[in-house]
């Protein structure tokens, strides 16, 4: 499974980096960092649940 | 359950068939919404696709393709028209019905309006447009209500060459949601910027060219939009047999009577985190309530009480505004970080003994992080590292919405 970000759909809420902080940080102005592409399979369920409560939808989980 | 129903297909309708399905659940999954757009998402319409930075299409929630592999039962462009609980049916307005085992209501809310013909409101990708359509240079426009929603609207208007006024009855802006200090920093925002914000003023009819006020006076606007709060769409359910009262009222699991759950908008729920029952407008309420909603249906034996921190956050000229946490009915409110009046700050929110809530401005997001965590742990305010010389006097009233 591949994380995909569209940092400029970001609105630098922070969800993503409390759901799933392996995967996910925010720059200083807050716009979410992917900092891995490819999580492994124990960091899926944080980051299916940051695709869910991303306020701005900027983020999606795709198979590969 | 071999069959569940879903009203609302906005962000926590969406969000709560996403969950059964990724939890699990293979049955019948019928999805209703009233409009006949795909899930779309809201807060852009007062933001990027009002200032037509953004097209429509940038609104979509999901693809075509996660939609299809859902596998819903999508009903759009029909109401829910009434709900028969000892029957456990839905009634559509086409006339047709569905049958459930659980049920989710997820139908958010519509804006209030005005006495009079005419104004826009702001809800819907079709009014977004509408008013998008209108707002050409020089042209005058009116907005009723200084909420986040008026004033985001003001400020997208005010950069597209509109000349606004924005019209509030109280005397200062949202200061019931985030007290008068921060209020006035929003103020001065507007007033620098030549948008004629007008406080303590009620209008009382939209008219033809512009708005009426309580006093007489009509205020002319080549456009009007009414942006003064909502109402839950709860209507239908008038005879359904649930507890409706500003919203679906809920316990603490979002459950409103047996196999039925609410969220989003529409749900009054308790949140036993602040040790109140609230119902919260954000959007990522809606979709961590929907996520929590599908969850404790689906797992009746290990449901989990929704106890969230609240986030907001609003784009308004260049300031990015966020906030974690329950404001309304604070008693204090201390600047903990930053300055109001260089409209950089963080400012923190007591409720009793407590920090409830936590605000910034202007500032990296990081600061607010561990204001956060105090709301979340519950943490005890004296202890909370709040500097003494940073206490702003406490609002009186305020009583939670």
């Amino acid at each position: 499974m591949k994380v995909e970000l569209e940092a400029d759909k970001c609105v630098a809420s922070g969800q993503c980096v409390l759901a799933a902080m392996d995967v996910f940080d925010q720059d200083d102005e807050g716009i979410a960092v992917l900092l891995d592409e490819q999580p492994a399979d124990e960091h899926l369920d944080g980051v299916r649940e940051a695709v869910a409560i991303c306020p701005a939808a900027a983020i999606r989980l795709v198979d590969q | 359950m071999r069959r569940i129903v879903v009203v609302g297909a906005s962000a926590a309708g969406l969000a709560a068939a996403e969950t059964l399905r990724r939890e699990g659940y293979d049955g019948t999954l019928t999805l209703v919404g009233d409009e006949p757009l795909a899930p779309y998402d809201r807060p852009p319409l007062s933001k990027q696709l009002l200032s037509g930075e953004w097209e429509p299409e940038r609104l979509a929630l999901r693809t075509p393709g996660d939609l299809a592999g859902l596998d819903l039962d999508l009903r759009l462009g029909v109401a829910a028209a009434g709900l028969r609980l000892a029957d456990r049916t839905v009634e559509l307005a086409d006339g047709s019905t569905v049958p459930y085992d659980g049920l989710i209501l997820a139908t958010g809310v519509r804006p209030r309006r005005l006495p009079g013909a005419g104004g826009h409101v702001l809800r819907t990708l079709d009014d977004a447009m509408r008013l998008r359509d209108r707002l050409t240079p020089g042209k005058r426009l009116v907005v009723v209500g200084a909420g986040f929603l008026g004033a985001e609207a003001a400020a997208v208007a005010w950069r597209l060459g509109c000349e606004v006024t924005l019209l509030e009855p109280a005397p200062v802006p949202l200061a019931h949601a985030v007290g008068s200090e921060v209020g006035e920093v929003l103020t001065r925002a507007h007033l620098d910027r030549g948008v004629d914000l007008r406080c303590g003023v009620t209008v009382t009819e939209v008219t033809g060219n512009g708005v009426r006020l309580a006093d007489g006076e009509l205020v002319e606007a080549d456009e009007v939009l009414i942006a003064i709060g909502s109402v839950p769409n709860t209507d239908w359910l008038a005879a359904g047999g649930l507890t409706v009262g500003d919203g679906v009222v809920c316990d603490e699991y979002c459950e409103a009577a047996r196999n039925v759950y609410a969220a989003g908008d529409v749900a009054r729920w308790y949140n036993p985190l602040f040790g109140l029952p609230m119902r919260i407008e954000h959007r990522t309420n809606a979709a961590e309530q929907g996520m929590a909603a599908a969850r404790n249906l689906l797992h009746p034996d290990a449901r989990k009480s929704f106890a969230p921190v609240p986030y907001f956050w609003s784009d308004q000229y260049d300031m990015k505004i966020q906030a974690y946490g329950y404001l309304r009915g604070h008693d204090e409110v201390a600047v903990v970080e930053g300055e109001l009046a260089e409209g950089r700050f963080v400012a923190a929110y007591r409720r009793g003994e407590k920090v409830t809530g936590a605000l910034a401005v202007g500032m990296p997001p990081k600061a607010i992080r561990q204001w956060r965590q105090a709301i979340a742990t519950g943490a005890d305010w004296d202890g909370a590292a709040v500097p003494s010389h940073s206490r702003a006097e406490a609002v009186p009233g305020g009583a939670p919405a």
